[in-house]
């Protein structure tokens, strides 16, 4: 039998382009905000999420390092990758760990570190999530690959270039009251409608930008947490994980995505839950598009509907099913290992009633979605207040 | 890019050899060990035609640093007559002209080079049938 | 007997007019029209090159063939604009069409007779026994100087053919070839650009060599450019080739499917090869061809090719090669043509 987990504690570094801090010293800052979070004066084991230090910053051995510089030695440690769900991954490891009775307090955290380098080398270091054999030989870049995502959607269901926009305009609203946020400014359909195009028909406001940051969760058993947590704890009910092929080309229908729709059948299952008793959802919104299919594939919107939702109000604050009220990727920020564990941060604050202008309206139960590369990965957590 | 990572994918890119499931027929482009419709690791080399559909497509107008040249470019995700889907670049074609569903046929052009001292990189693309 | 057993040829789609280059220049597009007897010529793509168009013009060249590409002896390149300076066009060529490795290979050079000299060595073997099939192709993506004469024509284009002994649809009935040390065009290593001797191109170097090889050719076979169904001569302009032509005394009915200058430029060592792709497009049974090309540098190859039953079996197996030169064409302008080209220069 497995132990119940919870959540009690949460930390965010700050998210931005942060020149003077180092790869280190951004976990380090999320790790000790989410500690102090919790109120506990040691932890058992440690996960980090992390895309790719190795290429950012010639960084790997991050459980050694991260270990090191947070002053938790000689604590077991992991850093775990899956792309862009390499936090949403780390979440799940850290789980594993409480539940399977290894350790009774574990920090789960993310960080990228990515403004060490230049645009070129960026682009080349997020291609590795991308089959580089059968995919990036050929020129094809993210917004590449999610542009023929969206331009199969629009096809097949008739989902229009505006409704792609209001993703954006939407999640900058969210951001435009997030304090952390790293692109709070709201912007409007036709800023990005005229916005430059980046890979037809995805412009720059279609996409998520490139980050530095961290954020980090504090993990215990349940009974531990209803003892000695000082807000109310958060259970991890339920969580979900898949994969896909990693490339595009290879999956059957190109406006799905056949990862989330299977990591959402697990957490729901696990979680003994459904769409319907959802109070808000953090979802992987790496382009407009890709929050478009996934609220499809989590069962908040119809097949083909995700658009017509979007532009229905129906996943604004306010609406029926309020996603990415954090800002999202697009305007939160997107530091790729760390999104993942950011998603989890976002919906205890709002499971704790702590949302400020962004609270979502009686919120009990919480899921976020993260996914890697073209969807070729996928977690899928479901968390409730206790 | 290494030479021997290049060298190692010729089949592939320079003869589209692909590998067909002896058990369940499946065929994978390029040749995997494993089928991953069936778990089958019996293939036989079958080499495709070089004919197919346009999927559907993008226009590159941010590139990677080794294609920036190129800007703006179209790639693709074209079924070829076997039913097997390949991402290439749509070359030999007005961009205004792309339309989902257009007949290609692949032929065999450059891809990028290594700078001016380094391999020069062949593959497939598409051109208007 | 040996002799052609298949034959393919490419032409790139892009072209840019005569018109186009004079505007540049502010010269007069008219005379350069009429002087080189030229409309327009044949750009490659960015993506093409010496290798891509070999490779398209030998699966053609082996659809005809009716043979495993295994089965090929030998893969001969010849090109003046060879993607490397060292690493053989000829190993990606075989690689691509599935000949590697049992074949001999080898790159040739020799100005526009390039790819005529890979033709009589691919000959030579099989006549010598040493194998069945030999595979020998002129292709190049040539480059004129911005503002030079040559810039209006130097222009891209490969064809490919498959020597053999059986199932011939062309035989040879002779070769020869004729050259000297004559400095009438060359380019130095690390020169993007070649130089020629301006007027000195014309009767010391073109005519002499064309001519004497020609004359050569009618002096031993015994035949008159009358018993000729076709002739083609190798084309730097749409002149040159009307003249030697006339001057060895075909007339201009004969070149005329052979002569594809006007429409797509010098391919030079594509030339004359191409042109006689475009006349085994449409020769029949019995039919003779007088083929000499020419090299800068000096020199010409050459061959009297006599048509068999074979070939209307098998000419349909591929594109035909005015089908190529009149089918769709993209049409550039002068700043998109120096970048494809890479006359710009950048930094880095």
């Amino acid at each position: 039998m497995s132990r119940d987990v919870a959540v009690i504690g949460i930390g965010l570094s700050r998210w931005g382009e942060l020149w003077e801090s180092s790869l280190r010293d951004i976990f380090v800052e999320a790790a000790q905000s989410a500690i102090d979070d919790a109120g506990v004066d040691k932890i058992d084991s440690m996960y980090i999420g992390n895309m790719t230090a190795g290429i950012f910053t010639g960084q790997e051995h991050l459980a050694a390092l991260m270990a090191d510089y947070l002053g938790v030695t000689p604590i077991p440690a992991a850093r775990v990758e899956s792309a862009c769900a390499s936090g949403g991954l780390a979440v799940k490891m850290g789980y594993m760990d409480v539940a399977l009775g290894l350790s009774d307090v574990v920090l789960v955290g993310g960080v990228e570190k990515m403004t060490d380098v230049g645009t070129d080398e960026a682009t080349y270091a997020l291609a590795t999530a991308a089959d580089q054999d059968y995919e990036v030989y050929h020129g094809i870049t993210f917004p590449g690959l999610y542009a023929m995502m969206a331009r199969s959607h629009m096809l097949k269901y008739g989902t229009t270039r505006e409704q792609l926009a209001e993703v954006a305009v939407k999640n900058h609203y969210h951001g435009s009251m997030n304090p952390l946020a790293q692109y709070p400014q709201k912007i409007t359909l036709e800023q990005v409608m005229n916005s430059v195009m980046i890979a037809d028909p995805l412009r720059i406001l279609d996409c998520s930008p490139i980050t530095d940051g961290a954020a980090a969760i504090i993990l215990c058993p349940l009974d531990l947490a209803k003892k000695i947590s000082k807000k109310p704890p958060v259970r991890i009910k339920g969580f979900g994980h898949a994969t896909a092929s990693i490339a595009l080309h290879n999956r059957s229908d190109l406006t799905s995505l056949p990862a989330t729709a299977k990591a959402a059948q697990l957490a729901y299952k696990m979680a003994e839950t459904s769409p319907e008793k959802i109070d808000l959802c953090e979802v992987h919104d790496c382009f407009t598009i890709a929050e478009i299919c996934v609220i499809e594939e989590l069962g908040f919107a119809a097949r083909g509907k995700g658009g017509d939702a979007t532009a229905s109000g129906a996943t604004r604050l306010g609406g029926k099913i309020p996603v990415n009220v954090s800002g999202g990727l697009k305007s939160k920020g997107h530091p790729v290992g760390a999104t993942g564990v950011a998603q989890i941060v976002e919906i205890v604050t709002q499971l704790r009633g702590e949302g400020g202008a962004r609270q979502v309206e009686n919120a009990r139960t919480g899921l976020s979605q993260n996914m890697g590369g073209s969807g070729g990965s996928t977690l899928v957590h479901i968390l409730e207040v206790v | 890019m290494s030479v021997s990572k290049y060298w190692r994918e010729m089949p592939h890119r320079y003869r589209m050899e692909a590998g067909k499931c002896r058990k369940c027929g499946n065929v994978h482009f390029p040749k995997r060990l494993v089928c991953a419709e069936c778990g089958e690791r019996k293939f036989e080399t079958i080499t495709l035609s070089r004919e197919g559909n346009l999927e559907t497509y993008t226009i590159i107008h941010v590139a990677p640093s080794r294609f920036s040249d190129q800007v703006p470019y179209a790639i693709g995700i074209v079924r070829l007559k076997e039913g097997v889907k390949i991402l290439s670049q749509i070359s030999d074609c007005d961009l205004k002209k792309l339309a989902t569903g257009m007949p290609l046929r692949i032929e065999f052009r450059r891809i990028s080079e290594d700078g001016a001292a380094g391999i020069i990189h062949y593959g497939y693309k598409c051109v208007p049938l | 007997m040996v002799g052609i057993v298949g034959y393919g040829s490419y032409v790139p789609k892009y072209r840019i007019r005569v018109e186009e280059i004079a505007r540049q220049w502010g010269a007069d597009a008219e005379s350069y029209r009429k002087g080189l007897m030229v409309e327009e010529k044949s750009v490659p793509a960015p993506d093409q090159d010496t290798i891509t168009m070999s490779v398209e013009a030998s699966r053609r060249a082996l659809a005809r063939a009716g043979i495993r590409a295994s089965d090929i002896g030998a893969v001969y390149v010849g090109s003046e604009s060879h993607p490397y300076a060292v690493k053989p066009s000829g190993t990606t060529l075989g690689e691509a069409i599935g000949a590697t490795p049992d074949a001999h290979c080898a790159d040739f050079e020799f100005a526009c007779k390039a790819g005529t000299e890979a033709m009589f060595v691919a000959l030579q073997l099989v006549k010598a026994g040493s194998m069945k099939y030999a595979l020998a192709v002129g292709a190049d993506t040539s480059q004129g100087a911005p503002g030079d004469a040559l810039e209006y024509t130097a222009s891209a284009g490969a064809a490919a053919f498959i020597m053999g002994k059986d199932n011939l649809i062309a035989s040879c009935e002779l070769t020869f070839s004729f050259m000297s040390d004559t400095p009438d065009f060359w380019r130095r290593e690390h020169q993007f650009y070649p130089q020629h001797g301006g007027r000195f191109t014309g009767e010391p170097a073109y005519f002499k060599h064309v001519y004497q090889c020609g004359k050569t050719m009618l002096d031993k076979s015994g035949l008159k450019p009358s018993d000729f169904a076709y002739a083609v001569f190798h084309q730097p302009n749409g002149k040159f080739p009307t003249k030697v032509g006339q001057m060895l005394g075909f007339s201009k009915d004969q070149i005329s499917q052979g002569l594809l200058c006007p429409k797509i430029g010098n391919t030079y060592s594509g030339s004359s090869p191409l042109g006689l792709t475009a006349i085994l497009d449409v020769s029949n049974p019995g039919d003779l061809i007088f083929m000499v090309s020419y090299g800068s540098g000096a020199g010409s190859d050459g061959f009297i090719w006599k048509i068999t039953d074979r070939i209307s079996r098998v000419r349909d197996a591929a594109p035909k090669t005015w089908d190529l030169i009149q089918g769709e064409k993209i049409y550039l302008d002068y700043g998109l043509y120096s970048k494809y080209r890479r006359k710009i220069i950048k930094n880095s």
